[in-house]
């Protein structure tokens, strides 16, 4: 059984429809950790070596958050800049989180479609995500792909339930091993695995 | 040659002095007694050197009149209106109850009613040389005993006018009147005038040199000081202050309570600095001068007649002026131990009375052995002064402190800290040790004897002393610093001390701490910015706490309360504003809660408090999102 551990970012939690029910849908979970990067740190001074501690005590790290200004809420960037440190997380003597795996669970207010090169938007969510795609690479650790909920705004009751559902059972998938590497490799998102996996 | 004769003099008055006074400060005794001891020993008792020391007398009491013009530059005239209390009360009532216990004991000796009360008047006074020295050398000026004992001199020289009037109309009690025209001429020729001439004389001369002093002089200045040539400068002080001088003489004022109003009329020019280092050194070498003179003039010869008289009737006006003082002291409520400090400032006679004894010998008051014997039992006793404050400050105080559980103060060894900070409780240990943790050198002071007792066993650096003393500052190496961190629970002592640094050392930085938003518009006034309310901050942050207990998320809470900390600062820069504008409708200090909750509270209608609609999640955007559910949304927000 793997450990998996949700970095959480939601500055206004409060406001929140989605990543509430998402979050909420999961943190029953056993071997799932949620850190609420907001909650945890208001004023945004990250305790660095608590964090170390948690990543080193899980295998799976999940990055959720909304997908503000085609990337994650500020707390993440400053997350990444504080806590992967050189010679801990990256460089010769850094090889701490060598062998994770790491995911983006994300939502967006813009439908799938907008997504693309044909799309208002240009750009695929993927596309969009490589900078966290190459700092995990950086890492030594594997990037999947992306849990993506879309057209937040405009989403129906039953819709949402639907992405509940699909989250809870692709954390419990992921944690009890039932993925391998190659299974990520023909899939865009995770939301596809449903097809294949259920 | 008459030259020669005059540079022998300058040679032995220069040389006693520059041999005696560094002698007399290094034992701890001050100038004033090196003065003293120096004009003993040349005088004609001990060595010879000098004959009639009385003309050197008159010409250096010149350094008296230069000394009040220079006190009074450092003198506001709102300072001063804030005085008036303890000038009129504190001053009025140290020469009346003198004069009065002093009359009844003269009585007692059989002396005529008329003679008493002139010995009572006469006595009375104090040394305005000898106490301003004393306290500008020892950096109490702007101590609270220093400022009492200068309102008390500031009141005896007023007293003065009165008092020369009066001599000769109580010379003509229970005596055949015997008031001579050359009397008369004594007083100035305004004198012979009707007194509503008078009057109206004095205070059309005081008005002139306040307009002069106001509007005419600092032009003369700058047109003065753009020549470049400073010697003109120098000559024109000195032609302001001895014209000034002059002036009042002939009006029949003191010269010297003149030259303070022309002082402090200037007080606020940009020319004080300039004309206080233009004065000073002659201000210094005459008043030297004058204290040789007075040590020179000790009539030895009578007192080694009947030594015993002679120390019984100084030790008896030192006592009364000592006990009068003291018990004033209390009645006006100076902090314990400073009224041993006052007492002991003023428990001498006045050079005043010099002038007075001669001028009451004139009057026939008093005949030649009884004004030789008031001679000299006053110069004895402003010899004695020196002596009289340094007993208070090695045995009185000490004991003192000791009753009230304090420490001598504290000689600081860093000099070159650049952080200095005043104020080691519940507030400033908090700012010590966050800046000893990143290393920066501090200087840590607190009067408070046992909070550093306690500190000093937790390993803390930190030194006993009152910063609202100059020299306590100058002991801490203020002209090395960076910063001065005001961090003390005092907070009228701290503005005094922020007022005093920002004035004398502008590169130091001040940081303080302020009691409520009134008191950091008088730190504003005194352009120090970097002020903080010691209850607000800690105050917003259990607010926050509250929120989260309330259902806030802790970011929400950070966010709600740093909003309310920003719209607080703006609401305050508003209020300064007003403050500014209506200074005295703040300055009641009763209502000072109460005005301050209803003027925050009405300038903050123009502000909102609430976190603003934060860019996330915002409910226009899902609206537009709805509505626009058939085209493609751009995303910026989730």
């Amino acid at each position: 059984m793997k450990k998996i551990l949700i970095l959480f970012a939601h500055p206004a939690y409060q406001k929140s429809i989605i990543n509430k029910a998402l979050i909420n849908g999961v943190r029953d979970l056993k071997g799932v950790t949620i850190n609420d990067l907001y909650e945890k740190y208001p004023d945004f001074f990250i305790d660095i070596s608590a964090e170390q501690k948690l990543l080193l005590q899980h295998d799976i790290i999940v990055w959720h958050h909304p997908f503000y200004w085609y990337s994650a809420p500020s707390i993440i960037k400053e997350w990444m800049d504080l806590v992967l440190q050189h010679g801990f997380a990256y460089g010769r003597q850094g090889r701490a989180l060598e062998g994770k795996w790491v995911m983006s669970a994300i939502s967006t207010g813009g439908r799938a479609e907008v997504y693309s090169k044909t799309g208002s938007n240009h750009f695929t969510v993927n596309e969009f995500l490589a900078p966290f795609n190459q700092s995990v690479s950086l890492c030594r650790m594997l990037y999947l792909p992306p849990f993506v909920t879309h057209g937040s705004h405009t989403i129906t009751g039953s819709q949402l339930d639907g992405q509940v559902s699909a989250y809870r059972q692709l954390l419990i998938l992921l944690r009890d091993e039932k993925l391998q590497a190659e299974d990520f490799d023909k899939i865009q998102y995770m939301n596809q695995l449903k097809a294949t996996h259920a | 040659m008459h030259n020669q004769e005059f540079f022998l003099q300058a040679l032995i008055y220069l040389g006693a002095a520059v041999v005696t006074v560094p002698l007399a400060k290094k034992l701890g005794l001050g100038s004033v007694l090196g003065y003293l001891l120096a004009g003993i020993i040349i005088g004609p008792f001990v060595l010879g050197w000098v004959g009639q020391a009385d003309e050197v007398m008159h010409f250096a009491e010149f350094g008296v009149v230069l000394m009040l013009f220079i006190i009074g530059l450092e003198l506001e005239p709102a300072l001063l209106w804030r005085m008036r209390r303890s000038i009129f009360g504190l001053g009025g009532l140290q020469v009346l109850v003198t004069a009065i216990v002093i009359t009844v004991i003269a009585l007692m000796m059989n002396f005529q009613i008329n003679r008493a009360i002139a010995i009572g008047l006469i006595l009375a006074l104090s040394s305005t040389a000898i106490v301003l020295q004393t306290l500008s050398e020892k950096g109490l000026l702007r101590n609270v005993a220093g400022r009492s004992a200068f309102s008390v001199l500031l009141f005896q020289d007023i007293a003065v006018i009165p008092i020369l009037a009066l001599l000769p109309l109580i010379a003509t009690l229970g005596q055949p009147a015997d008031i001579s025209e050359s009397t008369l001429s004594n007083l100035g020729k305004v004198a012979q005038m009707p007194g509503w001439l008078q009057l109206l004389i004095i205070f059309g001369v005081i008005a002139v040199i306040v307009f002069i002093g106001r509007f005419v002089a600092r032009h003369i200045f700058r047109l003065i000081a753009e020549t470049g040539l400073h010697e003109v400068f120098v000559a024109m002080a000195l032609l302001m202050v001895i014209g000034i001088a002059l002036v009042m003489d002939f009006i029949g004022l003191s010269p010297a309570l003149g030259t303070f109003i022309a002082g402090v009329v200037l007080a606020d020019s940009e020319y004080r600095h300039e004309l206080e280092t233009t004065i000073d050194p002659f201000k210094g070498l005459l008043l030297g001068l004058f204290f040789i003179s007075v040590g020179a003039s000790i009539n030895f010869s009578l007192f080694i007649e009947n030594p015993l008289l002679i120390v019984s009737l100084v030790l008896l006006l030192i006592v009364i002026k000592f006990t009068v003082l003291l018990i004033l002291g209390r009645i006006f409520r100076l902090k314990k131990g400073f009224e041993f400090l006052f007492a002991f400032l003023l428990a001498q006679s006045s050079e005043f009375s010099f002038v007075l004894i001669s001028f009451s010998k004139q009057n026939k008051l008093f005949d030649e052995y009884t004004s030789a014997l008031l001679l000299l039992v006053v110069t004895l006793s402003m010899a004695v002064s020196p002596l009289l404050l340094i007993f208070n400050d090695k045995a009185v105080s000490p004991i003192l402190a000791r009753w009230q559980n304090k420490l001598e103060y504290d000689e600081v060894e860093e000099q070159e800290n650049p952080v200095i900070l005043a104020g080691f409780g519940r507030f400033g240990l908090v700012i010590g040790r966050i800046l000893l943790a990143n290393n920066f050198k501090v200087t840590i002071l607190d009067n408070n004897p046992s909070n550093v007792e306690v500190l000093r066993n937790y390993g803390f650096k930190l030194y006993f002393g009152d910063v609202t003393r100059p020299q306590m500052l100058e002991n801490a190496g203020i002209k090395n610093a960076r910063m001065l961190i005001l961090s003390m629970a005092e907070h009228d002592d701290a503005l005094k001390v922020a007022s005093y640094v920002r004035e004398k050392y502008p590169h130091v930085k001040i940081l303080a701490r302020a009691k409520d938003i009134f008191h950091v518009f008088e730190y504003f006034k005194l352009d120090v910015r970097t002020v903080q309310r010691e209850m607000f901050e800690s105050a917003s942050e259990l607010g926050a706490k509250a929120l989260v207990e309330l259902g806030f998320t802790r970011y929400e809470a950070y966010r709600a309360t740093r909003t309310f900390n920003h719209h607080e600062e703006l609401v305050t820069s508003e209020l300064y504003k007003h403050w500014l504008e209506d200074h005295q409708k703040f300055m009641r200090e009763t209502q000072r809660f109460r005005e301050q909750v209803s003027e925050t509270l009405q300038a903050e209608k123009n502000y909102s408090i609430h976190d603003s609609e934060c860019a996330w999640d915002v409910d226009t955007l899902k609206e537009e999102a709805l509505s626009n559910s058939k085209k493609d949304t751009p995303d910026s927000k989730s």
